[in-house]
């Protein structure tokens, strides 16, 4: 086990490479570094050379992947690519272009991202697999057919608009909660409210549908006919046999997003004003803050390799016929 | 997520607080002004910030020598931290004085000499604390004295000390400081004598002290002098300029002269600040009637009565009506009257103005998707609030801006540019078929005013009535401007060369390009009206939509052929919009801010003229013979001037739009007794559809526990 997790990391090595490479460019085929003094200078009265300046202030000054007119291992190492790149695999952000210190805006922002996403996840996976349990358990009638109509039409809906009809009912018309806005500690309990609420609701649809193929599929295998045959309980069916195998999909699809949960999501938190990492990969791209955005690409990249280790490993634990070589 | 819903009901309740209330409970009837910010400020360092996100922010806090007057207009500059107004005094180049009436060009230097207002004190801060043997506490950091420090607040003493002259000084020099890219460097540098040699020295000093190394480093500036800003005592500081430039009193109201201690510099440049996030650009520090007492622009800012500052009395003053709508009523009172101002960050409009409609924010705008929701118009075509708004007791404020938003011809371009009579023609034409009136109607719900050149109203400059109208676009009947009619466009087309829109020598239709930023579906119909516009005359519109970054570097290179370009006065100077056409700034090659690239040396010299003298008859005749030239040559379609449109709670007092000053926070007063008993009768909870919705739940999986049950119990066979 230790020997593939090694490994594994190994391989992630050039991965991040690449991933950093493929960053580098796409950001830079649409932002030049002038681009990016003038969105951090202003419109202004900016002058050409306070444009120059601020780019070799930041070391945007240089070559981005090969500097041509150094010598030696200095045309690699004397680039932009080089000198952004090599910090982040010890996990140092270094600082954004306006100044900030990424690390420690990281290590501020992804809380409130988990604090919606945690409970959406939890919540969610007990509603999905209870009318999934349920759907399946009527299988063939009016409620299997009911349900799965009911599925596809909320997964048909666009998110966002539970997002703007959940704020819509339920702030703005039954007062219940607030419609935005974000607060610490136990304070932050009822903006959370909402998100979550939404999230699940929104994930209904495909969480359904996908855990109902899984409960069907082992519904119509051997060792339940078997186990009826014998005389259990539906109860005991569903609950000791199918909901325990069908489980093994599920849960290792859990663990491979479980690390995406720390980035927040894009539109929940900018349409709740909720200060996640979202919010903060989206506030970089639009302000052209290339050292966020190569440090949450890169932190992504990370997180879902992570991801799909632990997927791996889950496999073992939950199926002892699974060996990792 | 029970428990917290539960507690959502019964917390709430107890304290007979809305349940949607975003503010902490025992904030309820505190006087307290609620607002939003949509983008985070980017610099509150104020040799820095240029724009108006950060300064609704640092306005508050610091206070250069002038500020405009709340209530009289036109704008007029009125004493801040200064004792006086300062009178510029003329000097030729042996430092003789010149009397008032000197001609610019005899004039060599002008000196300001501003004397400040004594006992005005600076904000708590901790780079002011000292120990009981008159040592600064925190000038000396080590990285172990910082361990657990993250936020200034976590620094537990503070001090204070008076506000000296010294300190303007201070900052001025500050415009010059290598590290810190003031956006006014440049144009300051051809202003204030030694400032442009000042800022090579402290190049080398700095280049010194760190040694090439990346990092922050103490610089003393006052171990520099510039010669165009000397400290005469502790209350008295002048500045001197090169020639005449009557506009610098405008950036004297503006945050980029506001003072700055030496303690507060010195303090965030030490070892170990910066990686905490702890600098002047995140903490400002100031005299002004506010400090910044939570600075988090992912969530909200928060400004909090200075308790130092001096209590500086309202206006006394104002223009007239302004009594008759209660203005007046706390004239001569102490201000700040708010204690606290909560900025929450919403990017969403939606959201921003269904807690504005809950009572939840004090003030907003008005977007084009909640127009209709908030005002109509009467049959006279008066704007008014509908009665939804009226009902909640809610105010319109309108105010013509002092902006701009015109169409630029390229004036490199082959086709549309150059001052030749065809393309001049053919730009004329273009203005009279691009109907303005109509985009305001449409786009823009009638917020704005069709241009009739460069100069918006409310700056001096422009002209009301039928002297104020462009005669190449407009015809003045029945008292008011007319449009043109069309025939004289196509008239004015064949002219140059176009008949019926194709070119006479090759017969071609006529194809002209606008380059525009690409906003998606937004725009779509703004471009499609656009189109309709120039095949008024059988022009041919292709539209080249690129993204920011392209259309920028179109602007730069001078590739673009017609765009639209905006500008937002800096100061209620027609010099301020004038240079906007002056040949020198021109975009391409220049950088500069003249982005049709418009080049007319009659212009350009009355514009040198203009820029020095004193509004006056004198001064109104030359901007008016300037008007004349742009309108003729037509390097823009004048565009309009948007109308702001703001609303007001009915809590919420002293509310006179003001498009110059930034400092309004310390005039503003609320009522949070009535914002409490309203919001409170605005946002009764509504809980029987929730509970309906649950019974329903229940009672259909009622037949589902019993089918489940019967099939448990049935017989296999």
């Amino acid at each position: 086990m230790i020997a593939y997790i090694v490994r594994r990391a190994a391989y992630a090595i050039p991965i991040l490479i690449g991933i950093n490479i493929l960053t580098f460019v796409l950001f830079f085929v649409v932002n030049s570094p002038d681009d990016m003094a003038r969105m951090h200078l202003g419109v202004k009265r900016v002058t050409p050379e306070a444009i120059e300046k601020w780019k070799h202030e930041r070391g945007y000054d240089r070559p981005l992947l090969w500097n041509l007119e150094a010598s030696g291992v200095e045309r690699l190492t004397d680039t932009m690519f080089f000198r952004k790149s090599v910090r982040l695999f010890v996990f140092d952000f270094g600082r954004s272009d306006s100044g900030r210190d990424i690390g420690y805006d990281i290590s501020q922002r992804m809380w409130p991202s988990l604090a919606i996403a945690i409970p959406s996840l939890l919540i969610g996976l007990l509603v999905n697999i209870t009318f999934a349990l349920l759907i399946a358990f009527f299988r063939g009638t009016y409620i299997d057919v009911g349900g799965v109509v009911l599925a596809v039409i909320l997964m048909s809906i666009s998110g966002l608009f539970y997002i703007i009809g959940g704020q819509f009912l339920v702030g703005k018309f039954l007062h219940l909660v607030p419609i935005s806005g974000y607060d610490t500690g136990l304070n932050a309990a009822k903006f959370i409210v909402l998100p979550v609420i939404i999230g699940v609701i929104g994930g209904i649809g495909a969480g359904t549908r996908w855990y109902r193929t899984v409960f069907l599929e082992e519904i119509g295998k051997d060792y339940i006919r078997t186990a009826r045959a014998k005389g259990l309980s539906e109860r005991s069916i569903l609950y000791k046999h199918v909901l325990r195998n069908g489980l093994i999909p599920i849960l290792t699809g859990v663990v491979a997003i479980l690390p995406l949960l720390f980035m927040g999501s894009l539109i929940v938190e900018s349409f709740f004003a909720v200060p996640g990492l979202g919010s903060y990969t989206i506030d970089a791209i639009n302000s052209q803050d290339f050292a966020i955005v190569r440090a949450m690409v890169f932190l992504g990249s990370v997180l879902y390799i992570i991801g799909l280790l632990l997927t791996d490993i889950s496999y073992t634990v939950v199926d002892p016929r699974v060996r990792l070589g | 997520m029970l428990f917290v819903l539960g507690a959502q009901i019964v917390v709430p309740a107890c304290t007979e607080v809305p349940w949607n209330n975003p503010y902490p409970a025992t904030d309820a009837e505190q006087n307290i002004l609620y607002d939003s910010f949509s983008e985070r400020p980017n610099h509150l360092d104020p040799v820095r910030a240029y724009s108006a996100n950060e300064y609704v922010f640092i306005a508050q806090i610091y206070e250069p020598p002038l500020q405009y007057h709340f209530l009289k207009r036109p704008y007029q500059l009125v004493p801040l931290t200064a004792t006086t107004m300062p009178r510029p005094v003329y000097l030729d180049g042996a430092g003789r004085q010149w009397p008032d009436s000197a001609l610019p060009e005899d004039i060599a230097y002008t000196v300001y000499r501003i004397t400040l207002q004594p006992g005005i004190e600076y904000q708590p801060h901790p780079a002011f604390a000292k120990s009981g043997d008159g040592k600064f506490v925190y000038h000396d950091l080590t990285e172990s004295d910082l361990r657990g420090v993250h936020t200034l607040a976590d620094f537990k003493h503070t001090g204070t000390r008076e506000l000296v002259a010294e300190d303007y000084v201070y900052q001025i020099k500050r415009l010059a400081h290598p590290e810190l890219h003031s956006p006014i460097a440049g144009l300051m540098g051809k202003y204030i004598e030694g400032l442009t040699q000042l800022s090579e020295t402290l190049r080398e000093a700095y280049n010194k002290l760190t040694n090439g190394a990346d990092r922050d480093v103490y610089l003393d500036l006052s171990e520099y002098s510039l010669e165009g800003a000397q400290a005469i005592d502790r209350y008295t500081y002048e500045v001197t300029i090169k020639g005449k430039y009557p506009q610098f009193m405008y950036w004297l109201a503006m945050p980029f002269f506001a003072p700055m201690p030496w303690e507060a510099d010195k303090f965030y440049t030490q070892p170990g600040m910066v990686e905490r996030n702890i600098t002047l650009d995140w903490y400002p520090v100031g005299t002004g009637p506010y400090m910044l007492e939570e600075n988090n622009p992912n969530r909200r800012m928060v400004l909090a009565r200075n308790p130092n500052f001096r209590g500086e009395p309202y206006p006394t003053e104002g223009e007239a009506g302004d009594e008759s709508q209660g203005l007046l009523a706390d004239a001569g009172k102490p201000m700040p009257f708010i204690d606290r101002a909560v900025y929450s960050l919403e990017k969403e409009t939606i959201p921003y103005w269904n807690k504005f409609l809950q009572g939840y924010y004090d003030a907003s705008g008005i977007s084009s998707d909640n127009f209709d929701q908030a005002i109509q118009f009467s049959t006279q075509g008066e704007a008014q609030l509908t009665d939804a708004m009226k009902e909640k007791g809610i105010q319109l404020q309108t105010a013509v801006t002092t902006s701009s938003f015109y169409m630029g011809f390229n004036m490199g371009d082959d086709v549309v540019g150059g001052r030749s009579e065809r393309a001049r023609k053919l730009r004329q034409a273009i203005s009279m078929v691009v109907d303005y009136e109509e985009f305001i109607s449409i786009f823009r719900n009638g917020r704005g005013i069709a241009a009739q050149g460069p100069i918006p109203p409310g700056i001096f400059g422009y002209r009301q009535n039928e002297a104020g109208i462009n005669p190449y676009v407009y015809d003045w009947v029945d008292g008011k401007p007319r449009r043109k009619p069309i025939e004289a466009a196509r008239k004015l087309l064949a002219e140059a060369g176009y008949p019926g829109g194709r070119d006479e020598k090759t017969g071609k239709s006529l194809i002209l390009y606008f380059d525009t930023l690409d906003r998606g579906p937004d725009t779509k119909a703004q471009i499609n009206w656009l189109r309709k516009q120039f095949s008024k005359l059988s022009i041919q519109l292709v539209i080249r939509a690129t993204d920011y970054n392209r259309f920028q570097q179109k602007m730069r290179d001078g590739t673009e052929q017609i765009f639209q370009w905006g500008w937002n006065a800096d100061y209620p100077d027609p010099e301020n919009f004038l240079f906007l056409l002056y040949g020198p700034n021109a975009k391409v090659g220049k950088g500069g801010e003249n982005a049709a690239n418009y080049e007319n040396s009659e212009f350009d010299r009355l514009f040198v003229q203009v820029k020095d003298m004193d509004s006056g008859p004198e001064r109104q005749a030359v901007i008016d013979e300037m008007v004349e030239i742009v309108r003729r040559d037509a390097p823009w379609l004048w565009g309009f001037h948007p109308v702001g449109f703001s609303l007001y709670q009915s809590w919420y007092s002293n509310a006179k739009p003001n498009l110059m000053a930034n400092n309004l926070l310390k005039y503003k007063r609320v009522d949070p007794t009535l914002r409490a008993k309203l919001r409170e009768a605005w946002n009764t909870p509504v809980i029987w559809p929730p509970v309906l919705l649950i019974i329903v739940l229940v009672v259909s999986v009622i037949p589902a526990i019993i089918t489940f049950r019967r099939r448990e119990k049935a017989a296999a066979l």
